[in-house]
């Protein structure tokens, strides 16, 4: 039974789609014989291309007023959503937080780092 | 009481740990249970003698001894691990897991009864438990064959084209604790035969990062496994291929299937593991007073040689397949309905009833099969089996 079918999930935007297929060695349009086989994904790198910023219902915002850079919120974060630069903690990359709250509950000065609903709007 | 090279005379379970560690893996797991103990513990002895340089795991449970082995062969090792019954039946969800992740682990099954009431003797009620994991499954009659199997499991499972999971399977106590002669191979001999495992592909080639394990959603779940179907289907032609080689090496050729004296058979029986050594005398035995009957001897039971099965039976008045096992609100037992299923879709389907016998361990002796084939001769006449399912050497008569 061979069906073209247009799947209704497909958690890659184009864009992304077309900078995986340029760095792996499968490409979306593959059929099923051509799959990296078990499941694997056989380059890495690629949790980058996963937007799961869609899943949170609260998300940290970031006071640089505060912060000291003491970096706890850097190392605590179990999806790497915290921005650096030069050592510095520059904001929260919203397209990879899940918005646990880790961040804010391990952070020493406890405003440098505060949850919020989703919906409210980021300070300017 | 180290056993030289040539022929020796072994229990089933030694065989077993002497193809571990001749194959050289790089990491066992171990968890003890009847009927298996004792093989795991001669491969123990093996590591602490220095015998072995494997890394030797003691785990918690049998569910660990499977997660760590599929943990290890995922870095790119040779990993394997052995198990009866219940402790199979622990590792369950994780041979799936072996499976799917396309894993080359074998692992030995010294098959015994999942009860209750608990029973440690042999059926086959736990290798059918995992008959649908994805694993490759082979049976031993003989020490020989347990021995055999467990050096060929291991090239099976790392071919290339194949890279699946494979399970050898040697009857409890009635193999794994009486004594066989057998022949062996010297150490060299099967490290050479197995060679050094080198995927293309693991967790610890820093060059090329990959990852195992990650979700697999609708949109390519189905894809991934109809792959892994594929493989398993095409694995039949490299098993032989192994066959081919394991035979240039011992002039032992172990086929998917054994028949034996069936060519001019009326009348089949069909059989998994040690109880066709009796079913041969029995049908030597019968052969003497005219009956024409024959033997069918599944070796690889997954993946189920179904043309194959078709094409041996195909020309028999009547087909008795003994089940080891029950599949308790089945229409037959898991060997008889892979039968009945392959000769549907063959081109001729003879009459074929399931005998159920020697469940937790009761003996099927050359009396039984004496009156196994007698039953089926009547088939083959009159067309008809008295009853789908029947039961072999039950206390008091069966109705």
């Amino acid at each position: 039974m061979t069906v073209e079918r247009q799947h209704a999930i497909q958690p890659y935007a184009p864009a992304v789609q077309r900078e995986i297929h340029k760095a792996g060695e499968w490409h979306w349009e593959d059929r099923w014989r051509d799959l990296p086989a078990g499941g694997t994904v056989p380059q890495g790198g690629t949790s980058e291309n996963y937007v799961t910023g869609g899943w949170r219902s609260d998300k940290p915002i970031f006071d640089a007023v505060t912060c000291t850079h003491c970096l706890l919120c850097w190392v605590f974060c179990p999806d790497s959503a915290i921005d650096l630069d030069d050592g510095k903690v520059t904001g929260v990359a919203y397209d990879h937080c899940k918005g646990c709250g880790i961040c804010a509950y391990e952070c020493p000065k406890q405003d440098a780092m505060v949850m919020a609903p989703d919906t409210q709007e980021l300070p300017q | 009481m180290r056993p030289d090279t040539g022929r020796v005379a072994m229990t089933g379970n030694e065989p077993g740990a002497l193809a571990m560690k001749q194959v050289r893996p790089d990491v066992v797991a171990g968890y003890p249970i009847t009927p298996q103990t004792e093989l795991m513990q001669q491969f123990a002895q093996y590591v602490a003698d220095g015998e072995s340089e494997t890394e030797l795991i003691l785990v918690e449970s049998e569910h660990s001894a499977m997660s760590a082995v599929i943990g290890a062969s995922a870095t790119g090792v040779r990993a394997m691990t052995a198990t009866s019954a219940n402790g199979l039946a622990l590792m369950w969800e994780m041979l799936y897991i072996a499976a799917g992740y396309r894993l080359p682990i074998s692992t030995m099954l010294v098959s015994r009864s999942l009860g209750g009431p608990i029973n440690i003797h042999c059926d086959h009620s736990d290798a059918m438990g995992m008959r649908d994991t994805g694993w490759i499954m082979l049976f031993a009659e003989t020490a020989q064959e347990a021995y055999d199997n467990g050096i060929m499991a291991t090239r099976i499972a790392e071919h290339d084209q194949v890279r699946l999971p494979v399970m050898t399977v040697q009857d409890g106590f009635i193999t794994s604790h009486t004594t066989q002669v057998l022949s062996i191979l010297t150490d060299e001999q099967v490290s050479e035969f197995v060679g050094i495992y080198r995927p293309k592909k693991s967790l610890s080639n820093f060059d090329q990062p990959m990852t195992y394990g990650a979700i697999v959603l609708p949109d390519f779940y189905m894809d991934v496994k109809r792959q892994q179907a594929e493989a398993m289907d095409n694995s039949p032609r490299f098993v032989e291929q192994v066959a081919d080689e394991y035979a240039e090496l011992t002039g032992r050729r172990h086929e998917a299937l054994e028949s034996y004296r069936l060519d001019d058979a009326q009348v089949a029986l069909v059989v998994l593991g040690s109880a066709a050594g009796t079913a041969k005398d029995a049908i030597d035995i019968m052969r003497e007073r005219a009956i024409a009957v024959g033997l069918l001897k599944v070796r690889m039971f997954r993946p189920f040689p179904r043309v194959e099965v078709a094409e041996a039976l195909s020309r028999t008045r009547a087909i008795c397949v003994l089940d080891r096992s029950l599949a308790m609100g089945a229409p037959m037992g898991p060997l008889a309905a892979d039968v009945a299923a392959s000769l549907v879709t063959g081109r001729r389907a003879p009459p074929l009833y399931n005998a159920v016998y020697g469940l937790g361990g009761r003996d099927i002796t050359i009396a039984d099969f004496e009156g196994v084939i007698e039953e089926a001769a009547e088939v083959a006449q009159t067309g008809a089996p008295k009853a789908t399912v029947r039961y072999v050497g039950l206390r008091g008569n069966e109705e």
